[in-house]
């Protein structure tokens, strides 16, 4: 009970709020882990702050746009202000689709906001995936977190697939003709899927009023509560950060939350809604009209998904046209395949950071973001699975190859088929020479210092360069990072010369972690003692 | 993977032995510690520091006009005005003039902001410390005991009639969900297998809407065509041209290689379902020359003179041909449907 001397000194109506909402809420307790909660900076650490914000976008104009848009394919003929369609027939999602954009004052630009904010958001969460897998951010504890944004991902390359098909258009309706083909491929129950999927056969009169609720409730719906969990488990963890003077892998150093980060991320906001708006305004995107509606039996040249989807068509464009027929079924290999090897791909990757950690054996927390060339092996990894998704985007875009560069699109087939197994492989060893030559430079620097440029002649003729010795701090950054010795197999013997068992995954896993830090395979950081050997050798360069 | 005993001696050194408050002597690689903060201009200059707060306030004031100058178009500019703005070309002027007021006016709320955080507030570094996500093991003692604890209580293990029947109901009452979802489709039976096409139906030009006659079919044309009663406004109209459309071209009898496409064919004139064998897009660009077809989609190519086999391309079977002739009337007519599926290959396929 609080007492009653001061209530001639009221507090002030901000704090009598929060008062009233912390006997409800809790506020206090919450704010006072979190309100000057630090975070630490970094370019890199912005990107996930990008997918919030474009995610965020995407819900707030998605909401406008449902109070125009009609999901459904009764056939109408379109009467509206479009000249070179009238009369045509066309669904009334597309009708709506053309209202929206010519008629609605601001419809066009909120559409174009919308989409351009997806694939903003699929190009974020990709390039935010690749900076927590190349600095090992998704050691433990982050594993699960790991999950949650893969997830994230993969789910929103089916919300934008649901989405950009919606307006049922001539190079939409293409790729969801496309999606249901790769469906009847599937063994035994393809057919099944495809006619419950699609209330029928193709297209049907419903696929659009089903993708719609899986567009704007089903699949953002789950993204949204896996964004919360993603967000909530970042504050739990507390974020990462990079290795020097002062940090170190049981703190975090940055600035508080409350002014500095909420006014920079707060602020990061609006700069990335508004530089998406004026793309909107400058650049068309999904200009429906110019397709038309979709017809079973039309199509465009020069038909291309949205980026994020051109790794499927890739796969489906290369593949070579396998058909088994036995015993009265059809094995569709040549679509099939590339139905499996999809998800396959981008599986490698999410269940990545387990294969690590059983490689390391390591089950300690991690907090230190590494710098890339410190886990060659990870990295050259990491840099061939990107091989291999870029091969397979050019290969979804043989046919804008073949006439912008004035190929052969046969020939283009053939490199695609070919270095999406060569590349791979080649962009592995690459990668792991230069991070190893990055290795070898940094301690290079921290035992002879920083190449200044200056050329100094000695009394007896020699030229030698100067070198500047390293700050404390910048010998630090260079040498704090930790590496493993190579993992080795107990001896064949124990002590009381009973032949030891070893199992198969064991020995595999010693492999591989040979592999990873073995000989050759990791540059040793230099020693105190290298370091004070040549320092004090004078006249030694 | 029980064998993971890891020795200690592999794992790096303790991480933090060497950082921080204890600097080890001698030690050139030792943690100096955070580095002493350097102010910034606006932390000495009060006149600089004013400087920044007059830009923030600038920016804000910039995004309050760009917000005016919206609500201004909105008003303003009819939503059919298309202009020409360098070098963007012919543009709507709504949506050009929208777009960069609304961003301007989200944008300089932005830079604002970071202006202000940047410059004004406080850029000392500070240190958190973080504590293990791992509970100590008193607490995971007591959740331990808590939930064997409830356990016992529950009865769950001792009382297995109800642990197993609860665990039948559960895993059965999904069931019904999974029913309920059997009336989102019909069965596939053999509605994959025919088409409109049938013997005697005559052979419409998409295009025109009229039946075609031999003569309409020139060399090196390609023609599409549809079968006979089907109309665009016809509720099924999608449903049944993505299996019946036709596409239709003549090739000199003695350049077609495949005897059967020539005993199918009339005068020269074959007909191919347009609906690719890949995954199903409409074929559209035809070679001349060498009666190449190829799908824009995936660039799966087909002779036609040589009975639509696959020459290049992911599609794994030839495109299925239907039979024409030409009856009393001299227009052209299907001798029958298809006699495989059209489209992309499914398992019952065969």
């Amino acid at each position: 009970m609080s007492t009653v001397t001061d209530t001639k000194k009221k507090a002030p109506a901000g704090e009598r709020v929060a008062d009233w909402a912390d006997g409800r809420l809790g506020i206090y307790t919450l704010a006072k882990a979190n309100m000057r909660k630090i975070f630490p900076d970094h370019w890199s650490f912005m990107l996930g702050e990008i997918c919030l914000y474009s995610f965020i976008i995407i819900i707030l104009t998605g909401v406008y746009l449902t109070l125009f848009f009609h999901p459904s394919m009764n056939e109408v003929e379109y009467a509206g202000p479009y000249v070179p369609l009238q009369g045509q027939l066309m669904s009334e999602a597309f009708n709506s689709t053309m209202h929206i954009s010519f008629e609605v004052r601001g419809g066009l630009l909120i559409r174009q906001i919308h989409h351009w904010a997806a694939l903003i958001f699929l190009a974020g969460m990709f390039v935010h995936m690749m900076r927590v897998f190349f600095t090992g951010a998704f050691r433990k504890p982050r594993e699960i977190n790991w999950l949650f944004g893969f997830l994230l991902f993969f789910l929103g390359m089916f919300t934008g697939f649901t989405g950009y098909s919606l307006p049922d258009d001539l190079l939409s309706g293409t790729g969801v003709r496309f999606m249901q083909g790769a469906i009847l491929s599937v063994p035994v129950v393809g057919t099944y899927l495809s006619m419950f999927l699609f209330g029928g056969e193709f297209p049907g009169g419903d696929f659009v009023a089903r993708f719609y609720s899986a567009h704007v409730l089903l699949l953002p719906g789950i993204m949204l509560g896996l964004m919360v969990a993603h967000l909530i488990l970042v504050f739990v963890h507390k974020h990462t950060h990079f290795e020097g003077p002062g940090r170190t892998n049981k703190n975090v150093v940055g600035m508080p939350l409350l002014p500095v980060y909420m006014a920079k991320a707060g602020g990061f906001f609006f700069l990335v809604f508004g530089v998406i708006a004026i793309i909107a305004a400058i650049a068309s995107i999904n200009p429906i009209w110019a397709l038309g509606p979709y017809r079973p039996d039309q199509v465009s040249t020069g038909a291309q998904p949205d980026w994020y989807m051109g790794f499927a068509e890739g796969l489906i464009r290369v593949m070579p046209g396998w058909e088994i027929n036995l015993w009265g079924h059809t094995l569709v290999l040549g679509v099939f395949i590339p139905l499996v090897i999809f998800p396959a791909v981008l599986g490698a990757i999410a269940v990545y950071p387990f294969i690590e950690s059983w490689i390391t054996g390591d089950k300690r927390e991690h907090h230190i973001a590494q710098r890339p060339r410190n886990a060659p092996t990870r990295t050259a990894f990491g840099v061939a699975w990107i091989t291999a998704y870029m091969i397979m985007l050019v290969g979804g875009g043989n046919d804008l190859w073949a006439t912008h560069f004035h190929l052969s699109i046969n020939s283009i087939t053939w490199f695609v088929r070919i270095f999406f197994f060569a590349g791979p492989v080649i962009a592995f060893i690459v990668t792991k020479r230069i991070c190893l030559g990055l290795q070898r430079r940094d301690k290079d620097k921290v035992l002879h210092g920083r190449e200044s440029g200056i050329i100094k002649r000695l009394p007896h003729g020699e030229f030698v360069e100067v070198h500047e010795p390293l700050s404390q701090g910048e010998l630090h950054r260079l040498t704090a990072h930790e590496q493993y010795a190579p993992a080795e197999l107990p001896p064949a013997v124990d002590e009381n010369g009973v032949e030891r068992k070893i199992g198969r995954m064991e020995k595999l896993r010693v492999k591989l972690n040979k592999g990873y830090y073995g000989e050759d395979n990791q540059i040793a950081k230099p020693t105190v003692e290298e370091y004070k050997e040549i320092q004090s050798g004078h006249g030694h360069h | 993977m029980s064998s993971q005993e890891i020795s200690e001696e592999n794992l790096p050194a303790g991480q933090d032995t060497a950082h921080g408050a204890v600097k080890v002597a001698d030690d050139p690689f030792a943690d100096p510690g955070l580095p002493p903060h350097k102010p910034r201009i606006q932390d000495i200059d009060e006149r600089a520091a004013r400087r920044s707060e007059r830009a923030v306030a600038f920016m804000f004031t910039l995004s309050m006009l760009a917000t005016v100058g919206f609500i201004a178009s909105y008003v303003i500019f009819p939503v059919d005005k298309i202009v020409y703005i360098w070098p963007f070309g012919r543009v709507s002027a709504l949506n050009f003039a929208l777009g960069l007021t609304l961003g301007a006016a989200l944008f300089f709320i932005g830079a604002g902001a970071v202006h202000w955080a940047r410059t004004l507030m406080s850029d000392v570094e500070v240190a958190d410390e973080r504590h293990p996500i791992e509970a100590s093991p008193e607490v995971k003692a007591k959740v331990m005991a808590d939930f064997a604890a409830g356990a016992a209580e529950s009865g769950m293990g001792r009382r297995k009639l109800i642990r197993n029947t609860m665990f039948g109901a559960l895993s059965l009452v999904p069931l019904s969900g999974i029913v309920l979802l059997r009336d989102m489709g019909p069965l596939p039976e053999k509605k994959l297998r025919t088409t409109l096409w049938a013997k005697g139906k005559q052979l419409i030009n998409m295009n025109t809407h009229e039946p075609l006659r031999p003569e309409d079919v020139a060399v090196g044309s390609l023609t599409f065509a549809m079968p006979e009663g089907l109309s665009e406004h016809d509720h099924h109209f999608q449903t049944e041209i993505a299996k019946a459309a036709l596409m239709i071209v003549r090739i000199q009898p003695e350049d077609i290689k495949d005897k059967r496409e020539l005993e199918w064919s009339h005068d020269g004139i074959v007909a191919f379902s347009k609906i690719c064998t890949h995954v199903g897009c409409p074929i559209s660009l035809y070679e001349q020359q060498t009666h190449h077809v190829l799908c824009p989609c995936h660039q799966s190519t087909f002779d036609l003179s040589d009975g639509a086999r696959v020459i290049f391309g992911p599609a794994g079977h030839a495109l299925p041909q239907l039979r024409i002739g030409v009856n009393e009337k001299g227009f052209l007519e299907a001798l029958g449907d298809f006699d495989e599926p059209v489209g992309p290959a499914f398992w019952e396929r065969g």
